[in-house]
C-alpha cells in the first residue's frame, strides 16, 4: 500500500482526458496531498469495461492500491440494502504477512472515505469458527494465500461463496507463478472462472523478462486462441545503484563464506541506517551472522532470519524490524518478498546473486520511494563470483531480467487439485478436463494423461486393482465421481498446499548436561528431556552427521546435540567457540541461464577486464598465456596431470545442478572407455574429473556426446537419491503418501511409509505409472537439469575445444581447491560404506573407550 | 567421550556373535545361523499397503508383499534353511492374512511347506493365522528369540519389533540405511518388510538395551557393514559404572 511520503513525492499526474474518480475519492487523494497515478486510474478504467488487467510497476508505486481502487470504487455504489453478505472481491497474496499488511493497510482509506466496507483476512492462522462464519456472511474483500484459497474452493460451499465474485487480485503474481505453487493457483483461477465466470483478474507484478506468460496466466485460454489479459505498466522508478565491493583483504580463490570481507561488510552496515544482507544458503546466515557479531564492536542490533527458525522467532524480528528498531538482518529468500519496510536504505547481497530477477526483486528491498534510487552492495566471495556479480551489475543497469525456464503443469499438483474438487461435490471428468485445460499452464495436457491421473486419484491407478473397496471416488449413477467417505477429504485437508520441505527434525533446547564430566556421564545419562523452548526445524540429513556431544550453530546460538527422540532434536547451549554449521541442503539457487550466458561473454572479453577487480584481470590474463580463455560458444575442456592423477576441467557455466548430472554421466562414459575415474567435484561454473588415466589423449567430441542423454541417464537418474528425494516431493503433494504433520507425530517413524520405499517398489512393479512420469518431468528441470545440461550439449557439439596441458591452469585452481571439500561422487554406496570405516578408523584410536 | 560412529571395516561381511552363536548377517536383512541351519527375519509387514487403504490412509502401490515375498523366497533359495523363524509383525495387521493376493498366498504357502516354519507373534499379529507353527518364544541353543526385545541386559536374546536404522556421513553422503544392532550379548533385527520404516539407534529406546557400544550392521548392497556407536549408558540404580 501506498505510503504518504512516497506519493507525495510522485511528480506523476493523469494524462489530460483521463477520467476523473468519483467525487469521495478524488477529496481523499487531495486531502493526502496526493494525485491519483496514471495505472491506478488506467486500473479503473480496465475495471470498468470488465476486463483483466495485468499490472505492473515498481513497489512504491502505489501498485496495490490501484489493485483495489476499483473494487473500493464499486462497493461505495452499490445498493445500499441487500438480501445477504456477498463476497465481492478476492485478493491472493504469497505471503501471510503481506496479506495482514494489506488488511491494516486498507483500514486507512476505508475509514477516511467512510464507505462501508468490511474487510477480513483469512490464513492458516484463522480459527475454524471465523472460517465458518466467513463463509455463511462473507466480508466485502476477502484476502488470503493460495492455499487458502485452494481449501475454500474444496469446500462444499465453494459455488455458494463465490457465485456473486467480481474482482480477483493476485499480488506478487511474478513470485508464484513459476512453480508448483502457481499451477495449484492457476487450478483454482481456473475453477474460480467457471464459479463466477465475470469476475475480472488483476495481477499486480514486478518487472517480468515475459509479460505475457502472466497475461496468459491470469485468463482462461481455449485452443487455438491467445488469450492475454490487458496489460498496464506503470511508469519505473529510479534506476538502483548497484557496486561490487572490493576488499582489502586478498580474493579467495574458492569457497562462498566471503570471510575476506567481513570488515568492510561490517562498515556498510554501520554506515547504513537499516541494511538487508542476503546470504544463498541458511547455512551461510549463520555463519555470516556469527561472524558478524564477533567484529560487532558498536553493538549494532543485528538479526537473523532464515526458513528454518521458528515461527515466532522469526515474526519477532520482523515485528522489530518494522519497528525500525534494527540496524540489520542477515537473510536468506524468506524476506525477497515480503511487506515494505520504509527504513530499509541498503541491500548486501553476499556471494553471486544466481539470477538478475532475483537480485532486482532483493534490491527492491531497499527504498520504496521512486524518485531516489535503491541501493545495493554485492560481495563476491571468489574470483569466479565476481564474474556473475559483474555481469548481475551488467543486467540491472540494463534492466534485463531472466527469462524463466518453460513449465508446464505439474501432475502431482493436477491430482491434488482434482481431489480437491471432489470433496467440493460431485465431479463430470469431461467437464473437468475442459476447465482443467484453460488454465494456462495446464493448457497443452492431453485428454489420456489427465484421465490416468484421475485414475490415480480414484484407486491408485495401478495395473494390479487391488483397491476395489478402498476408492477414494466413487461413481454414483449418474457417471459422476464423488469422494468416497468423510476421511478421504479429511486427507485432503491435512495435506493440501504444494509447498513440501525435506524431512525437517525440530529443534527442541533443553537444560544443558546435567554433570560436566561427560566422561562420568555421557550424554543422554539423565538429561531432563522434557520441555525447553522450540528454536525451529533442522533438516533431518544434517542431524544424520550428529553423534552426541557435536555442537553446532543454529539459530544464531552454539548449540551442543543431546539427543534425538523421534522427531525432536534435544539440544543444550555450548560455549564451543568451533561449532559446526549446518550444511543446509535447501536454498540453493543454480546460475540462471541468461546470466551464466553474461558471464561466458564478460569472460570472453579482455577489453572488458580491467572493469573487474585487479585480481581477477591478473587471473585471467595469465590464464590467456598459459591456457586459453574459453570463448562463449564453445567449451574449453582443459586436461593435465597431477601428484599420479590426471584430471579433466571444464567450464560449462551451466549450474552446479546440470554439472552434478553431467559429472555423473562423464564418469560413467569414462569408466568404459577404461580411462578409471575416480571422482568429480560440481562447482555453478565448471566440472573437474580426476582419474588414473591419461586424458590428454581422451576423444573429447565423443566423451560430451549429447548421446549420453540417453540410456546413461536412464540408468543413472532411477538409481539416484536426487529422484527419491523429488519422488518424495510428489507423492506428498498427489496425496499418495500423508505429509507429516507437527502434532499428529505420536507413532513415528516405524509406522509411517518411506517415500524411498514406495519408489523403490513403484519402480520395480510399475515404471510407467503417473506419479513416476510426474517424478521424471520434476528431476529434468529441478534437481538434475537435464534439460538445461541437454541445451547446453547440444550447443557446443562441435565447439569442444580441448587443451592439454603440463600442469594446472588459473582457471582450474578453484575447481581443484573444491576437491576434498565437497562431497565426492562415483564411488558405489558400499565402497562409500566401507571408506566411512577405513576414515574413521584413526578417530576410533583415539576413543578413551569404556 | 567422543560417541563418534566407527566403523571396523575388516569385519565387513564377517560373522555376527551374539552369545556365543555364529551368525552370518545378510545384506537383505535376513540372518542365517549356520549351526542350527536357521534362516531368522523380523518384521515382514505384510499388507501394510493394503493396511493404509482400509484406513483411508491413501493408496500405496500394492506391490509390497509381493516384493517382501519375493526377496524372502531369494534368501531361502540362496541358503536353502532347514528352519526359517518369523520374528513377528509378520502380517501388518489382524485382517491382513485375508486381504493377501491369490498368487501372493499360493508363494507364502508353497514357501512355509517347503521348511519348519514358525511364526512367532507380534503385536500387529497376536495370532497369525496361517500354515506352520506359532510360538510365542523359541530357545535354539544359548539364543532366545522373541518379537519384541526385553529392557535391561538380556544375554542370548535376537528380536525385532524396533526396525533399527542408522545413519552416518562420508565424505558429505548422508546415509540412512538399516541395520542389525548387536553389542555381542543380544542382536535386534532390522525390518525386513518393503514398506517397514526404520527407528534411529540413536532413539532413547536403544540406551535400554545395551550397555555399552554396539555395532549397527548397516545392509549395503553387497555386504553388511558394521559401524560402531558408542551409546551412551544410563546410569542405573546400583550400577553407576557404564564399564562392560
Amino acid at each position: 500500500m501506498a505510503r504518504p511520503a512516497t506519493e507525495a513525492a510522485d511528480p506523476g499526474a493523469p494524462e489530460p482526458g483521463t477520467p476523473a474518480l468519483p467525487p469521495r475519492f478524488a477529496t481523499w487523494f487531495a486531502g493526502r496531498g496526493w494525485t491519483p497515478r496514471r495505472h491506478q486510474l488506467a486500473l479503473v478504467e480496465v475495471a470498468k469495461a470488465g476486463q483483466s488487467v495485468l499490472l505492473i510497476a515498481p513497489t512504491g508505486g502505489g501498485k496495490t492500491l490501484a489493485g483495489f481502487l476499483p473494487s473500493l470504487i464499486a462497493l461505495e455504489n452499490r445498493p445500499p440494502r441487500r438480501q445477504r453478505a456477498k463476497l465481492h472481491t478476492h485478493y491472493i497474496s504469497p505471503l501471510k504477512a503481506l496479506a495482514a499488511d494489506i488488511a491494516r493497510n486498507l483500514e486507512a482509506p476505508v475509514a477516511e472515505m467512510g464507505l462501508s466496507v468490511k474487510v477480513e483476512l483469512r490464513t492458516g492462522d484463522t480459527s475454524q469458527s471465523k472460517r465458518d462464519r466467513q463463509r455463511r456472511t462473507p466480508p466485502d474483500i476477502l484476502l488470503t494465500t493460495p492455499e487458502q484459497l485452494a481449501l475454500m474452493l474444496a469446500h462444499p460451499s465453494a459455488a455458494a461463496l463465490f457465485a456473486d465474485l467480481e474482482a480477483i487480485i493476485l499480488d506478487e503474481l511474478h513470485a508464484i507463478t513459476e512453480s508448483k505453487r502457481g499451477d495449484l493457483l492457476a487450478l483454482d483461477l481456473a475453477r474460480l472462472g467457471k464459479l463466477a465466470p465475470a469476475a475480472r483478474r488483476v495481477g499486480l507484478s514486478a518487472t517480468v523478462a515475459e509479460p505475457d506468460l502472466l497475461r496468459r496466466y491470469l485468463v482462461p485460454q481455449q485452443a487455438g486462441q491467445d488469450r492475454r489479459a490487458r496489460l498496464v505498466v506503470g511508469e519505473a522508478g529510479a534506476p538502483a545503484e548497484v557496486e561490487v565491493l572490493a576488499a582489502a583483504a586478498p580474493l579467495p580463490w574458492s569457497g562462498h563464506s566471503a570471510r575476506h570481507a567481513l570488515p568492510e561488510i561490517y562498515d556498510a552496515i554501520r554506515t547504513a541506517r537499516t541494511a538487508l544482507v542476503f546470504v544463498n544458503t541458511r547455512s551461510q546466515a549463520e555463519y555470516l551472522f556469527r561472524e558478524l557479531w564477533r567484529i560487532n564492536d558498536d553493538g549494532l542490533a543485528i538479526a537473523l532470519h532464515h526458513g528454518s527458525l521458528a515461527a515466532e522467532q522469526r515474526r519477532r524480528v520482523e515485528a522489530a524490524m518494522a519497528a525500525g528498531t534494527l540496524r540489520a538482518v542477515v537473510c536468506t529468500a524468506t524476506l525477497d518478498l515480503g511487506i515494505d519496510w520504509g527504513a530499509v536504505d541498503l541491500v548486501l547481497q553476499i556471494g553471486a546473486p544466481k539470477g538478475s530477477s532475483r537480485l532486482l526483486q532483493r534490491i527492491g528491498r531497499a527504498n520504496h520511494r521512486l524518485d531516489t534510487p535503491s541501493r545495493a552492495l554485492l560481495v563476491p566471495a571468489n574470483r569466479f563470483e565476481v564474474l556473475e556479480c559483474a555481469a548481475a551489475r551488467q543486467a540491472v543497469h540494463e534492466g534485463a531480467l531472466d527469462a524463466p525456464p518453460k513449465r508446464s503443469g505439474a501432475l502431482d499438483v493436477l491430482a491434488q487439485h482434482v481431489l480437491g474438487m471432489a470433496c467440493s461435490g460431485p465431479i463430470d471428468p469431461d467437464a473437468l478436463y475442459v476447465e482443467v485445460i484453460s488454465a494456462a499452464p495446464y493448457a497443452g495436457l492431453d485428454r489420456d494423461t489427465f484421465r490416468r491421473v484421475v485414475e490415480f486419484v480414484e484407486h491408485g491407478g495401478y495395473a494390479l486393482r487391488k483397491y476395489e473397496r478402498h476408492h477414494r471416488l466413487k461413481q454414483d449413477s449418474a457417471g459422476l465421481l464423488r469422494v468416497a467417505n468423510a476421511m478421504v477429504a479429511r486427507q485432503y485437508r491435512l495435506n493440501a498446499g504444494t509447498i513440501v520441505e525435506a524431512p525437517m527434525l525440530k529443534v527442541r533446547l533443553v537444560r544443558g548436561p546435567i554433570s560436566r564430566n561427560r566422561t562420568a556421564h555421557p550424554a543422554g545419562g539423565g538429561l531432563p528431556l522434557r520441555g525447553g523452548r522450540m528454536l525451529g526445524e533442522v533438516e533431518e540429513m544434517f542431524i544424520d552427521q550428529l553423534v552426541p556431544g557435536d555442537t553446532f550453530q543454529f539459530a544464531g546460538e552454539t548449540l551442543r546435540f543431546e539427543a534425538l527422540r523421534e522427531m525432536e532434536v534435544l539440544v543444550s547451549r555450548s560455549a564451543d567457540p568451533e561449532p559446526k554449521v549446518p550444511s543446509y541442503d535447501g536454498g540453493k539457487f543454480p546460475l540462471t541461464t541468461f546470466l551464466a550466458d553474461r558471464v561466458r561473454h564478460l569472460l570472453a572479453d579482455p577489453g572488458g577486464w580491467s572493469a573487474l577487480l585487479a585480481p581477477v584481470e591478473e587471473w585471467l590474463r595469465i590464464q590467456r598465456i598459459r591456457s586459453v580463455v574459453p570463448d562463449p560458444d564453445s567449451l574449453l575442456v582443459e586436461t593435465f596431470p597431477r601428484g599420479r592423477k590426471h584430471y579433466l576441467v571444464c567450464y560449462p557455466f551451466e549450474g552446479r545442478l546440470a554439472h552434478q548430472t553431467l559429472g555423473m554421466l562423464l564418469t560413467r562414459r569414462m569408466e568404459r572407455a577404461g580411462l578409471h575415474p575416480l571422482g568429480f567435484v560440481a562447482s555453478e561454473y565448471a566440472l573437474a574429473v580426476w582419474a588414473l588415466g591419461d586424458l590428454r589423449a581422451a576423444h573429447m567430441d565423443a566423451l560430451f556426446d549429447q548421446d549420453m542423454l540417453g540410456d546413461d541417464l536412464e540408468a543413472w537418474m532411477a538409481e539416484s537419491s536426487l529422484l527419491k528425494r523429488t519422488f518424495r516431493t510428489c507423492a506428498i503433494i498427489a496425496g499418495l503418501i500423508e505429509r507429516r504433520h507437527p502434532g499428529l507425530e505420536k507413532s513415528g517413524r516405524q509406522v509411517t511409509v518411506s517415500s524411498d520405499l514406495v519408489y523403490d517398489v513403484l519402480r520395480r512393479y510399475e515404471p510407467d505409472h503417473i506419479l513416476l512420469q510426474a517424478t521424471w518431468a520434476d528431476a529434468a528441470s529441478g534437481l538434475l537439469d537435464v534439460a538445461r545440461l541437454g541445451a547446453a550439449l547440444r550447443r557446443v557439439a562441435g565447439h569442444i575445444v580441448h587443451k592439454p596441458l603440463d600442469r594446472i591452469s588459473p582457471l582450474a585452481v578453484p575447481s581443484i581447491l573444491e576437491i576434498g571439500r565437497e562431497s565426492v561422487h562415483g564411488a558405489a554406496e558400499d565402497a562409500l560404506l566401507r571408506e566411512a570405516a577405513d576414515a574413521l578408523i584413526a578417530e576410533a584410536m583415539t576413543l578413551d573407550d569404556p | 567421550m567422543k560417541a563418534a560412529a566407527i566403523v571396523h571395516s575388516d569385519l565387513a561381511g564377517a560373522c555376527l556373535t551374539v552369545h556365543g552363536a555364529r551368525l552370518v548377517p545378510d545384506p537383505s536383512g535376513g540372518l542365517y545361523w549356520p549351526e542350527q541351519d536357521t534362516l531368522v527375519v523380523a518384521d515382514l509387514h505384510f499388507e501394510k499397503g493394503s493396511g493404509f487403504a482400509t484406513r483411508g490412509r491413501g493408496v500405496l502401490p500394492p506391490y509390497d508383499t509381493r516384493a517382501t515375498l519375493g526377496a524372502l523366497a531369494g534368501l531361502c533359495r540362496r541358503f536353502r534353511p532347514r528352519r526359517v523363524v518369523c520374528l513377528g509383525d509378520s502380517f501388518h495387521d489382524r485382517k491382513a492374512e485375508a486381504r493377501l493376493g491369490p498368487d501372493e498366498r499360493e508363494m507364502l504357502h508353497a514357501l512355509v511347506g517347503r521348511h519348519d516354519w514358525i511364526w512367532i507373534c507380534g503385536n500387529h499379529d497376536p495370532a497369525p493365522d496361517f500354515a506352520g507353527r506359532i510360538e510365542g518364544t523359541i530357545s535354539l541353543g544359548p539364543l532366545i528369540f522373541r518379537h519384541a526385545p526385553s529392557p535391561g541386559p538380556m544375554p542370548g536374546e535376537v528380536a525385532g519389533h524396533l526396525h533399527p536404522s542408522a545413519a552416518i556421513s562420508v565424505r558429505g553422503h548422508s546415509m540412512r540405511r538399516r541395520c542389525f544392532a548387536a553389542d555381542g550379548a543380544r542382536l535386534v533385527l532390522p525390518a525386513f518388510g518393503a514398506y517397514a520404516g526404520g527407528l534411529d539407534v540413536r532413539d532413547p529406546a536403544f540406551a535400554t538395551l545395551f550397555d555399552g557400544p554396539f555395532h549397527a550392521w548397516m545392509l549395503g548392497r553387497r555386504a553388511v557393514h558394521p559401524v560402531r556407536f558408542a551409546q551412551p549408558s544410563r546410569p542405573r540404580p546400583g550400577n553407576a559404572s557404564s564399564s562392560r
